[in-house]
């Protein structure tokens, strides 16, 4: 049983955001727990925004890799809000990813009046300037570099805080 | 705590948690609803693109709400999204009225002053309310809340950013927020109302009541205009009536039944 939940959980790092894909649902901190039991597999995971249309596509997603495991007949997927998803959960690898598709992870912290900065994912200057807070998803911020005069995407910084 | 649809049922409090349920779906729902109508229309692109983003992220809210009610076995959340009646719905009438006169595909004239108002008074309302149900005695509520807490900090930033700005202009911007504020001033108290079972709620201890919450929001609307440098007259009414009560306008008539017109096509369809 050991086994198949090992498998488990290396599929899942196979299982990508639809709109990132270079990121797995791993990376994004979003799988809060994974179980198998008799042949039936269950993942407990953290949506990042409530209005994500991605997040019926994660759903399917994971179900479809996991049913290609040797020892896994069902698979049962549910989103669950505690604890909340904030964005220090992104791991490491995760930051380094998202700089790979050309978006900003987000900033590890924030000035008490709530502002925050980020670098340029492709240059690595500092000189950038925020342009949107709102992007093309709920998730990201539409920002702008100074120095190679690139515009970029930035995850928002989200806490509980 | 409670922590299931059967612990709330074994205390006696299914009704009072449905009713706030239902008001803070509606609520969301219908506002989310709205603010959508101006997709194409906000004064500038950045402006399309985060507003879309807000309605979107707030009919995601919406949504679990609607998902806590089918828990409670309400039924469907779909169905309780589309199908429900206007005469059914809890929303606030402030949330429900157009976005002004025209049709958005055709001739709009929406008024963008109405919009930063009443996206500011509910967005603000909506933060104090949030506030208070994270410490809920029904626990998937407090869930909820902690984690639309994360998301309505860009929300509430947004509406001041714009109620401030405009506010802060001297001459046709000041004069349009003014009166936008003192006509939406008149149904405001909707939005900020726990309707007939709020004392069924508060001694369910599922939020606090109507009073602190109301206290709170007029401290923060007040200190917002002290900011701004403008007075205005801070008396929330509900000149049309309680949406709690189940008492609306022809507008929520109308919106249901354009925005369930898909619905409507094929009840049975999944999406």
């Amino acid at each position: 049983m050991t086994l198949v939940l090992n498998s488990v959980e290396e599929a899942l790092e196979n299982v990508k955001d639809p709109e990132i894909d270079s990121v797995s649902i791993i990376d994004l901190g979003m799988v809060e727990h994974v179980e198998v039991e008799e042949g039936e597999a269950y993942v407990a995971l953290l949506p990042t925004f409530m209005g994500c249309p991605a997040l019926e596509i994660i759903e399917k997603n994971v179900k479809n890799e996991l049913l290609t495991i040797e020892g896994v007949q069902s698979v049962k997927v549910k989103f669950i809000y505690s604890p909340p998803w904030t964005s220090d959960r992104i791991t490491a690898q995760g930051r380094e990813r998202l700089k790979d598709f050309g978006i900003a992870p987000p900033p590890t912290k924030m000035e008490s009046t709530g502002e925050w900065h980020v670098d340029c994912p492709y240059c690595g200057s500092t000189y950038t300037t925020m342009d949107n807070i709102f992007g093309p998803t709920a998730c990201r911020s539409i920002l702008y570099c100074k120095s190679c005069k690139n515009p970029f995407e930035a995850m928002k910084p989200v806490s509980t805080m | 705590m409670m922590k299931t649809p059967e612990d709330v049922r074994a205390q006696g409090h299914e009704k009072a948690l449905k009713e706030l349920l239902l008001q803070l779906a509606d609520d969301d729902f219908i506002v989310a609803y709205r603010g959508s109508e101006w997709l194409g229309l906000a004064p500038h692109i950045e402006e399309d693109v985060a507003f879309s983003s807000i309605s979107q992220d707030t009919m995601g809210h919406a949504t679990m709400y609607y998902q806590l009610l089918e828990d409670l076995g309400l039924g469907v959340a779909n169905d309780l999204a589309h199908a429900r009646k206007p005469e059914e719905r809890r929303n606030a009438i402030l949330l429900e009225e157009v976005n002004g006169p025209g049709h958005y595909l055709e001739e709009p004239r929406y008024d963008w002053a109405f919009a930063v108002v009443r996206h500011y008074f509910y967005t603000q309302a909506k933060k104090i309310r949030i506030d208070s149900l994270q410490a809920s005695s029904y626990e998937p509520l407090s869930h909820v809340a902690i984690k639309v807490n994360t998301e309505l900090y860009y929300h509430l930033m947004h509406w001041k950013t714009w109620f401030k700005q405009l506010m802060t202009i001297p001459g046709e911007a000041r004069e349009r927020m003014l009166s936008a504020v003192s006509r939406s001033m008149e149904d405001a108290g909707g939005i900020l109302a726990l309707g007939p079972h709020e004392k069924k709620m508060t001694e369910a201890g599922l939020i606090e009541g109507e009073e602190f919450l109301k206290k709170r929001w007029l401290h923060e609307v007040e200190a917002m205009c002290d900011d701004c440098g403008v007075q205005v007259t801070l008396e929330p009414m509900m000149k049309r009536g309680n949406g709690r009560a189940l008492e609306h306008t022809e507008d929520l008539t109308d919106a249901i039944k354009t925005l369930s017109a898909v619905y409507r096509q094929d009840p049975a369809a999944i999406w």
